[in-house]
This record gives C-alpha cells, sequence and structure tokens, in this order.
C-alpha cells in the first residue's frame, strides 16, 4: 500500500470526524432554532449574535462538566457505551461518498473514505450495531427508566433495521450491485431511484419512515422519550459522556439523510458542482425535515410503534420486494 | 353581545356532540382506521401548520433581562420607602401601624426618642420571603411612607437582602431632583406643590 494512499486516508478520516462533530454542534442549535420559529419563539439568543456562540457554550460545558459514575453501575460497560454510540456513527461514515470527486491542486480527492464493494451492507451492519450503545448503555446504569428504555430501544432498532433491510432490497435488486457509487451512477443514468420506479418511491418512503426510528427521533423516540422515562438510556450519563450519545445521534442523523438522499435521490448526479450543490440541499432537507417532525407531531405509543413496525411497514416491504423482484423477472 | 346571552344560565344552549367514530372492534377495523388516518393527510396538515408558522415569524418571545412586559399601575410589588418631598427626610413617622397590621408578620421596626424629643425609626425591615404582598401596610400608613411600587424581581443570594430597608428607600439624589414617583392618596402631596411650598432655609 503506498504511503500516500494512507496519509490521504487518514487526512479524509480526520476531515470526516471534524466536521461532522462540528455539525453535530450546529444541528443542536439549528434544532432549537427550528424548533422555536415552529412555536412563535426566538431559541439561543443571548450567546453571541443570535446565539451563534451557543454551541461553543455547550461545548466548553459538556466537555469540563463534573464526570459522575453512579455507584452500583457495570463501570467498563458504563463508561464504554456512549463511544460505541458515538464511534458506530462515524464507521458508517466510510463508506458514504459525501461529494462527487474533485481536483484539488492536481490531486484527485475522492470524498470516499474506502469505496468497498459491500458499501450499503456495511453501512446498515455498522449501524445495527450502534444499537450496543443505548442497550449496554442502560442495562449498566444501574436504573430501572434506563434499563426500560434500553429494552424498549433494543425492540425498536431491531424491528426497524427488518423494514430498512427490506427497503434497500429494491434499488439493491433494481441496480445490481452494493456499491453507493454505483448507486450514484445508475441513478445518473436512468434518473432517481425513488421518482423512475413505482417500487423505489414505496421503498423511499418506508426507508424514511424506518430512519425516524433508526435515530430514535420524534415520532418513533421511544428510547429517551422524554415524558415517560425521564432521559431514557441517557439518565445516569452527565458531561462528555452524554455528549457522545448526543453527537452519536446527530451525526447518524446526518449519516442517514446522506445514505436516502444517495440511495433513492440520485446523490451527487452527474458529479458537478451543481450535483454536489445538490446532494447537499437534499441532506440538508432530510435533516430539517428531522426538525420539522419534532416541532409537528407527536410521539406515538411503543404498542403502536410496533404495530406500525411488524403489521404495515414490514408486509408492504415484502410485498414491495416480491413485485420488484416480478417485474426484474420480465 | 346582549344581555340575555349573560342572564340565560342555561349554558349547554351553544353545546354540540363532537362527531366521534364508533371504536374499531376489530383488527381489520383498526388497519381501515389507520389506512384512513394515513390517507387523510392529517400529518401533512400538522407538518403545514408549524411550517406556516415559521414562515409567518410572528414570535411572541419576550427577551426578559432585556425588555419587560409593562406592569399594572396598580400592581403590589416590593415596598418602596417614600422620602418627604421638602427637606428630603424620611416620610416614616414610626407610628408602627404597618407593623400592626401585617398579617404575615414580616414587619418590624424599632424607634426610640431622639435628643430632639422626636420620634426616629432606628430600624425598620420588610421580610420579602414572608411578605404576601397583600397592601395593608400601604393602606393603613397615615403618611403615604411606604407604597408599592413596581419592582417585582425578588432575586438575590441571601435572604438578608430580601430585608434591606436602604434598598427600598428611595435614593436621596432622586429625591432631591424630584424624581421619586408620587402616589395619590392622604398625605401625598399636591399636584402644585412645587410652586406653594418654599424650601427650608437649609435646603439653599
Amino acid at each position: 500500500m503506498d504511503t500516500a494512499f494512507i496519509i490521504e486516508t487518514l487526512v479524509k478520516i480526520v476531515v470526516v470526524l471534524l466536521v461532522f462533530s462540528a455539525l453535530a454542534g450546529f444541528g443542536t442549535y439549528f434544532e432549537r432554532k427550528v424548533l422555536a420559529f415552529m412555536q412563535r419563539r426566538l431559541g439561543p439568543m443571548h450567546v453571541g449574535p443570535y446565539g451563534l456562540l451557543q454551541i461553543a457554550a455547550d461545548g466548553i460545558k459538556l466537555f469540563t462538566k463534573e464526570d459522575i459514575v453512579p455507584s452500583g453501575v457495570v463501570g467498563p460497560i458504563f463508561k464504554i457505551a456512549p463511544v460505541i454510540t458515538a464511534a458506530t456513527a462515524f464507521m458508517a461514515a466510510a463508506a458514504i461518498p459525501f461529494l462527487p470527486e474533485f481536483t484539488l491542486f492536481g490531486y484527485t480527492v475522492h470524498p470516499i473514505i474506502a469505496d468497498v464493494n459491500i458499501g450499503i451492507l456495511y453501512i446498515l451492519g455498522v449501524m445495527a450495531i450502534g444499537l450496543y450503545g443505548p442497550l449496554l448503555g442502560g442495562m449498566a446504569s444501574n436504573n430501572k427508566w434506563s434499563l426500560i428504555s434500553a429494552a424498549r430501544g433494543a425492540a425498536i432498532f431491531i424491528s426497524y433495521e427488518v423494514v430498512t433491510g427490506l427497503a434497500l432490497l429494491v434499488p439493491l435488486m433494481i441496480i445490481g450491485s452494493l456499491s453507493l457509487l454505483d448507486f450514484n451512477e445508475y441513478q445518473a443514468a436512468n434518473g432517481w431511484m425513488a421518482f423512475a420506479h413505482p417500487m423505489g418511491f414505496i421503498s423511499f418512503i418506508l426507508f424514511w419512515i424506518a430512519a425516524f426510528a433508526e435515530t430514535g427521533r420524534t415520532p418513533f423516540h421511544l428510547v429517551a422519550n422524554d415524558h415517560e422515562i425521564i432521559d431514557g438510556f441517557g439518565t445516569e450519563y452527565s458531561g462528555m459522556r452524554w455528549g457522545l450519545f448526543f453527537i452519536g445521534e446527530y451525526a447518524n442523523m446526518f449519516f442517514i439523510s446522506f445514505v436516502m438522499a444517495i440511495v433513492f435521490l440520485g446523490g451527487y448526479g452527474d458529479g458537478t458542482v451543481m450535483g454536489a450543490l445538490g446532494l447537499l440541499l437534499k441532506v440538508s432537507f432530510f435533516f430539517f425535515f428531522f426538525l420539522w417532525t419534532r416541532a409537528a407531531w407527536p410521539d406515538v405509543r411503543p404498542d403502536q410503534l410496533m404495530w406500525l413496525c411488524w403489521k404495515v411497514l414490514m408486509p408492504l416491504a415484502v410485498i414491495n420486494v416480491v413485485i420488484t423482484g416480478i417485474v426484474m423477472m420480465f | 353581545m346582549s344581555l340575555e346571552q349573560f342572564t340565560d344560565r342555561n349554558v349547554q344552549q351553544h353545546y354540540f356532540k363532537v362527531d366521534i367514530e364508533d371504536y374499531p372492534e376489530t383488527g381489520w377495523d383498526r388497519f381501515k382506521q389507520v389506512v384512513k388516518r394515513a390517507a387523510s393527510g392529517e400529518l401533512f396538515v400538522g407538518l403545514w401548520v408549524v411550517m406556516r408558522e415559521m414562515i409567518k415569524f410572528d414570535i411572541h418571545t419576550v427577551q426578559y433581562p432585556k425588555e419587560k412586559l409593562p406592569i399594572g399601575p396598580r400592581y403590589r410589588a416590593v415596598h418602596e420607602m417614600q422620602r418627604l418631598f421638602e427637606s428630603g427626610t424620611e416620610r416614616c413617622i414610626g407610628c408602627g401601624l404597618c407593623e400592626k397590621i401585617c398579617i404575615s408578620d414580616c414587619i418590624r421596626m424599632d424607634t426610640r426618642i431622639d435628643e430632639n424629643s422626636r420620634k426616629e425609626v432606628t430600624e425598620y425591615t420588610i421580610n420579602l420571603g414572608r411578605c404576601i404582598f397583600c397592601g395593608y401596610c400601604a393602606e393603613v400608613c397615615p403618611e403615604l411612607a411606604i407604597v408599592h411600587g413596581p419592582r417585582y424581581e425578588n432575586t438575590s443570594e441571601q435572604r438578608e437582602h430580601f430585608i434591606l430597608f436602604e434598598d427600598m428607600l428611595t435614593p436621596i439624589d432622586m429625591a432631591i431632583k424630584g424624581e421619586q414617583k408620587e402616589y395619590p392618596g392622604f398625605g401625598a402631596v399636591t399636584p402644585n406643590e412645587d410652586a406653594r411650598v418654599k424650601k427650608t432655609p437649609l435646603a439653599y
């Protein structure tokens, strides 16, 4: 392996880590502002112009807060659980092409850390491992609310993994490749997956719904359902350990927005500047939609959530896959 | 609105039954209900409502420490001890009526006869932590020396800060400049006081 490749990959890893950690901070600011505007409030306004320095203030607070490990917890597991959440979120970034390739000072940069030929499977797998963060954190916390939250989280994540996987099967069958770059090229040639095929549209909607459960966002915010089980698995966490859960959640939202935009909405298209901007716009829209639904929609009950998953979404996804198979045959 | 509508005690006159569907019995009914609700676009109505409010940008926030809502002129907030208009001395004559009438027993005063054989207030405290702001003290005061002002923020690190007479007393420079807010009532200065009253020789 030549040295330039290693250095380039390391640089890309550092850039992705830095950019998306920062984006997680901006995400919280953005979320607070959008929610406030939708509820006719102003949101953070005191720290800096329009509260912009609130991100820095939050960061300083999280980093300097006392790190409390309560008595009775399973120490090592309690300490490693937030790292799992954040790490898996960032590991999933390895196979995502964030932008089209561009040339910088005569050197062609591929903004993807590793173009593995099982990209989408890898992302699904790593995101599934992300379940262990809430699960272990909740079970190690020595707190019944955390335990309930962990059990709920496991049930939700596992259930909606099924829908996610089945929804992704349709574009996989149509395109016949697991690499996200191939997804992009196919859609650049044949139109966006979500609109070129009716099955693609259905699986797009299914994946979108499942993405809410995967990231634990509001209509399916049952992992840490504030009004039922305090803060869920994060109840006993403080300071930067809690912050890592937070970064993991927001990074996850960004990454799943990228996956949705690349798999179903054409990605960066033909790779021009307009295509790159288009991808960023799509991702921004999906991220904004996460916040939008949080302002507009109520949480569902856990039984409704499981009912929706197993009795509505999963049959729909299976039927969708079968129809796609029949169409592909002829 | 006419008087008849107020005098009509039949409060159920405009009630109507909400059109509630039958509760779904079977699984198929429940499924139909879900499909109906999903297809009726209720979720998108919710999305539209919050988006509309965001676009209208009709913000109702009061940025509290910087801007405050106007408070009613008759609001009974933290007490203010008034000074005499002419000489700037405290208006309180130490009669002790406020201490007597205080139902939460939070006013405490000590008086003595000074060297000129005049009654002098040596100590005057109002424990704002116990005060229920009923307004009896201000009402009973024969000299209008204690009134309720518009300052409604009571925050401090120490309880002792809630009883300071000096905080309630009008600052002497404000009193000299005539910036003390006057309240009408028995003992209040008359509107043309400026023209009518001569200041004591010591003030020149």
